[in-house]
Parts: structure tokens; sequence; C-alpha cells
């Protein structure tokens, strides 16, 4: 995958050259000062990246600052009203805003522990050599390749509660055949956390894979030259070498998580009620289905705040142990 | 659907387990694969099953027992949701192709552009706009919902393709990727080149482009992937039929027929080919881009 083409550049002729030059204090003199010409190259990327990350991380807080009702002229500054809305326990916006966070908490709570098992599991058992390895490992990916809303399409069908395929296999299996998978709760969050697991149990396993395939494999020799038993060779060398892929794999689908967002809008509308509507779901759809801009805003602010004071904390424990 | 991609060497290899075991060999080759194989059907037989009900008639799509064999085939179910004026799926299809085709180009062209400076260049200020792309890894996306749609608005981008193209493609993941394979190809092609009277705009086009055509294209299609899916941002900026993307259409269309089950799996079918197909085409590039996805942490 790395360099197979050689450009035409002759590197052997000009071979004295380079070292040459390179040799001069350390660096290379050659791609050392040059006036204007780094921000020519950065350019392009810095109007998009100002205009549509930078600019609009700001533009948030003042419009959360604001009554900003997109479908009315005017936009009355109310100071932190939208923030402190969202912590009075008597205002709309606190029961809306709250419910979708504990839901979007329910479904993160559920799902990153199989997300963090199951692919582990895979990885661990496609990091042998054995025949058709690449083609399960593709096969296992391909789910995520085809994007949530095709995913949650599909499995709306497939979890019908009078014609899906999965009531009537369970039914065939003897177990309760009438399961309202997309209306009812708990069954709709094991829906939506089952049908996560599918879609994105290839993701995380490929790079558990990726993080198996950096441990040394002197670390496993010498291990079996002191006698260590499989058990033992997991528990002192497989695992200590995933611990920076796992923390990854960990905050990542944590994020990922809490983002939940399509297999909701897809599979159950929020229903039933609005009991599966997540935090994301609810901020668009206070922000740019109702157009209560202001209030969207300031629930995303605290949704992100909550979720850095969670990675910080996840973070934090993890680092902890290791320490002991 | 991947079976092609087996790679000789580990396709000659026994099974591990097979090799140890000696006399018991049959068996835990069995042990080995049975839950390997039997995690492969509970992907596949889902995935197999949408296309075959894509191919029932109506009442056949929605009959119990589930049939694995329709007992009728037929293409019903894509020409009523193809022939559909309100569902325009063909449309969606090639607003789809656009816009992910567009971004991708648009994220590979700049994060090119902008990685190389910060790999190789030394000027005042690299380290705050490398820290400033880097910091924006970890802003959530959903800040940006609603003060980006107010920019779109303003832009009169809103209900376009643009308002899908343009505002995803400053992607500091294609940078952070692009600068880490930059700083690892050998220097002396880069400064031979300077020697020889190429500016650095030329080097960086005739030299180091080329050079970095695998992380060029893992990152383009990691990009096109990224913008077919996506689904929120969709849904709240494209209004009209005409000017859906597939994953947007596909709302649309569960809105409009939602116990239609026929002509939801044929739209889903239809949205899952070309993805699919450049899964088959350029896996490699797809999976390995994600596994040093995982380097970074």
């Amino acid at each position: 995958m790395a360099v197979t083409t050689t450009p035409a550049t002759a590197a052997g002729r000009r071979e004295g050259d380079a070292i040459a030059a390179g040799g001069r204090g350390g660096g290379s003199p050659a791609l050392r000062s040059h006036g204007i010409t780094p921000w020519l190259f950065l350019a392009p990327y810095l109007v998009l990246f100002l205009a549509f990350v930078i600019a609009p991380a700001v533009y948030g807080i003042w419009i959360s600052l604001h009554d900003w009702d997109y479908t009315l002229p005017g936009k009355p500054f109310v100071g932190l009203d939208n923030y402190t809305a969202l912590f009075d326990p008597d205002s709309l916006a606190y029961e809306r805003f709250w419910r979708s966070m504990r839901a979007t908490a329910i479904f993160t709570i559920l799902s990153v522990p199989l997300l963090i098992v199951i692919p582990l599991l895979v990885a661990l058992a496609m990091n042998q050599k054995f025949r058709g390895r690449n083609a399960f490992r593709a096969i296992y990916f391909a789910p995520y390749v085809l994007g949530v809303a095709v995913v949650a399409v599909m499995w709306r069908f497939l979890l019908d509660n009078n014609i899906g395929m999965v009531n009537y296999y369970l039914g065939k299996l003897g177990l309760p055949d009438d399961i309202a998978w997309t209306t009812s709760v708990p069954a709709a969050w094991f829906a939506l956390v089952g049908v996560t697991v599918w879609w994105t149990l290839g993701f995380n396993a490929v790079i558990y894979l990726a993080g198996l395939q950096d441990i040394p494999k002197e670390l496993y020799e010498a291990a079996e030259v002191d006698g260590a038993s499989a058990w033992q060779r997991f528990r002192n060398v497989t695992l200590p070498g995933l611990r920076p892929v796992t923390i990854f794999v960990l905050m990542v689908t944590i994020i990922a998580s809490a983002n939940m967002f399509g297999q909701a809008y897809l599979m159950t509308r929020g229903a039933p009620g609005t009991e599966t509507r997540t935090a994301i779901y609810q901020i668009a759809e206070t922000g740019l289905r109702q157009f209560q801009m202001g209030s969207a805003a300031a629930m995303s602010y605290v949704l992100t705040l909550v979720l850095m004071i969670t990675s910080l904390v996840v973070f934090w424990l993890l680092r902890e142990r290791s320490a002991d | 659907m991947a079976t092609a991609t087996d790679s000789p060497a580990t396709a000659g290899a026994p099974p591990a387990a097979a090799g140890r075991g000696g006399s018991g060999g049959t068996r835990s080759t069995i042990a080995r694969y049975l839950p390997l194989v039997l995690l492969a059907i509970i992907i596949v037989a889902p995935l197999v099953f949408i296309l075959v009900t894509s191919l029932k008639t109506r009442a056949e799509a929605t009959s119990t027992p589930p049939t694995w064999i329709p007992r009728e085939i037929t293409g019903q179910a894509y020409d009523e949701i193809l022939g559909s004026s309100s569902t325009p799926v063909l449309r969606w299809f090639m607003n789809s192709m656009i816009a992910a085709l567009s971004n991708a180009a648009l994220v590979v062209v700049t994060s090119a552009l902008a990685a190389y400076p910060l790999a190789r260049m030394e000027f005042r200020g690299k380290k705050i706009v490398f820290a400033a792309i880097v910091a924006t890894l970890f802003i959530p996306p959903v800040i940006l919902i609603i003060p980006n749609y107010l920019i779109v608005g303003e832009l009169q981008w809103l209900d376009t393709l643009t308002a899908v193209i343009v505002p995803t493609a400053a992607s500091a993941f294609g940078v952070f990727f692009l600068r880490q394979f930059f700083s690892t190809l050998p220097r002396e092609l880069e400064e031979a080149a300077l020697i020889d009277g190429a500016n650095l705009f030329q080097t960086f086009w005739r030299v180091v482009l080329p050079l970095s055509r695998p992380a060029l294209v893992t990152l383009g299609l990691l990009a096109f992937l990224t913008n077919y899916n996506d689904f929120l941002w969709p849904v709240y900026v494209l209004f009209s039929p005409e000017s859906q993307t597939l994953p947007a259409g596909l709302s649309t269309l569960q809105e409009a027929n939602a116990v239609r089950y026929d002509l939801m799996m044929a739209g889903a079918v239809i949205a899952s080919v070309p993805v699919l197909l450049i899964y088959v085409l350029a896996q490699r590039y797809i999976i390995e881009g994600v596994s040093r996805s995982g380097l970074k942490g």
C-alpha cells in the first residue's frame, strides 16, 4: 500500500546534492523559508475551515444568546435565558431536552460495552492465519459501507412486528413472535442497539485488528519461552498491547453512540412517544423543524459539554488504573 | 461479495488450529470456523433477504411466512419507484453521485494542499494552524448544525446540492491523514526537484502527489462514502423531492409508503449498489484507511 510508484525524477543522479543540501544543520534549507507560499497552499482549506467550522462554532454561541426564531423578523437578545431554561424544571425546553439526553444516555450505555467487546472477540478470532480470513473481514465490514439510511430502512422491515423476519424466526424458536421492536420500550432500545452493533461491529473490529497486528511477535515468543499459558499470554501481552487502541475505540464509540440519529429517525421516529428521540434528534427538530434556533443551539452546547466531561472522566478512569 | 479479495499469502496457509491439532484437525477446524461462519450469516442473510424482497410482488413482500425464493420474480417495485414523480429515485441517485464525487474531490484537493506545508515547510503560525485543525477533530459536529444551516441559508444554498457538497469539505481528518503520509516520504526527491529549479508547487504536483497516490485514493474513497451516506444534514437542508440525495430520499420514501416494503427495499437496494460496487473494487483501501485511522489515537 505504501510507495509503489517511482517518479520520473532521477533520484540517483541527484542523491549527492540532496545529501549535501540536507547535511547542513540537519534541516533542509531548500524547504525552509518561503514567505507567503505556505499560506497559498493552505488558503483553499482555510477558507472552508473558517467559513464552515470556526465561524459556526462561534456563531452558534451568539445564536444561543438570542431568542432566535428563524420564522420571525426580530431576534431579541436574551442573555443566558436559553441555557437557564434548560436547567429550569418548569420550562418546556427542560422537559424536552433532558428526556432526549436520557434517551442518548440509555443508548450509549447499552451500546458501548457491546461495541467494545464483540468487535474485540471478532478481531481476536481474525488475528490468525487461516483460509478465507480476508473474505471474512470483508464481509464483517460490509454493513458499515452501506450507511445508516439503508441499514435503518432495511431493519425497520426486518423488525416489523407483524410480518418481520425477526419475529417470524423468534416464533419458530418458540419465543414470543409479536414483539413491537419499533414502537415499544424496552424492545426499541434492543432493536436500536442490535442494529447498531450489526452495522458497526466490523468497523471497530478492523481497528482492533490493526492494533493486534502492531503487538510485536517477540513479546509472544518471550512469553511462550517463559511458559505462559494461552490465557496468560492474552492477559499479559495482548491486553496491555491493545490498551491504546482500546481507548481509541472506546472514545470513538462513545462519541458515535452519543450522536445516534439515523437509526432512531428511520426505525422508530422517536417512538413510543418521544421515548427514543435522542439528544441530537431533539436538537435538529427544535432548531430545524420548529426553528427555535436559540434554544437548539444552547442544547447543542450543553450536549457538547456533557460529552466532553464524559470523555474526560472515562479517560481519567483508564489513566488511573494503569498507574496502579 | 468479496471473496475475490482473498490474498494468496493467507489463502495458502492451513488453519493454524488444524495444523496444531493433528488428529483432531477436522474438529478444531470446525470449532474455528463455526462462529466465524455464523457471524457471516448474520451479516449476509439480511442483505440477501432485502435483495430478494425487492424482487417480489407487493403482496408477497409482506406475506408470512417470509419466502427466501420469490414465488414470482418481478421488477414491479423498481418500476414503481423509478416512475414516481414524488419520489424521483433516479434523480436522487444522480444527486448523490454528483454530491459525493464533488465533495470527495474537494476534500482531497484542499486537504492535500493544506497538508503539504504542514508536513514540509517552516513558517510562522504553523503550529497554531495545525493545532486548530486537530482540535476540531474533537468538536462534536452537533454544535455546527444550527449555525451552518443559517450560514448556508445566507449563501442561498438551502435545498441545493451545494449545501451538501461544500460545508463538510473542510476535513480535519484529511489534513491530518495526508500530513502523516507526506511526512513519511523521503525528502531527497523533493530536494532534488527544488535544486533542479522546480518551485514548491511544481515539486508538490510532480513529485509528492504521484508518490502519494495510495493515500489520496484512500482519502477520496472515505470522503466519498462519508458524503454518500451522510444522513442528518441532507434530511434537514434538502426539502424538495428533486433535490434529495438517496439517504434523505429513503426517508421521504418511507414517509410516503410506510408499509410498502417492496418499494422500500427496492430503494435500499438502489442506494446500496454504488457503495457495494466501490467496496468490492477498493475494499483494501477502505479497510486499511479505517484501520490506520485508529493508529492516530
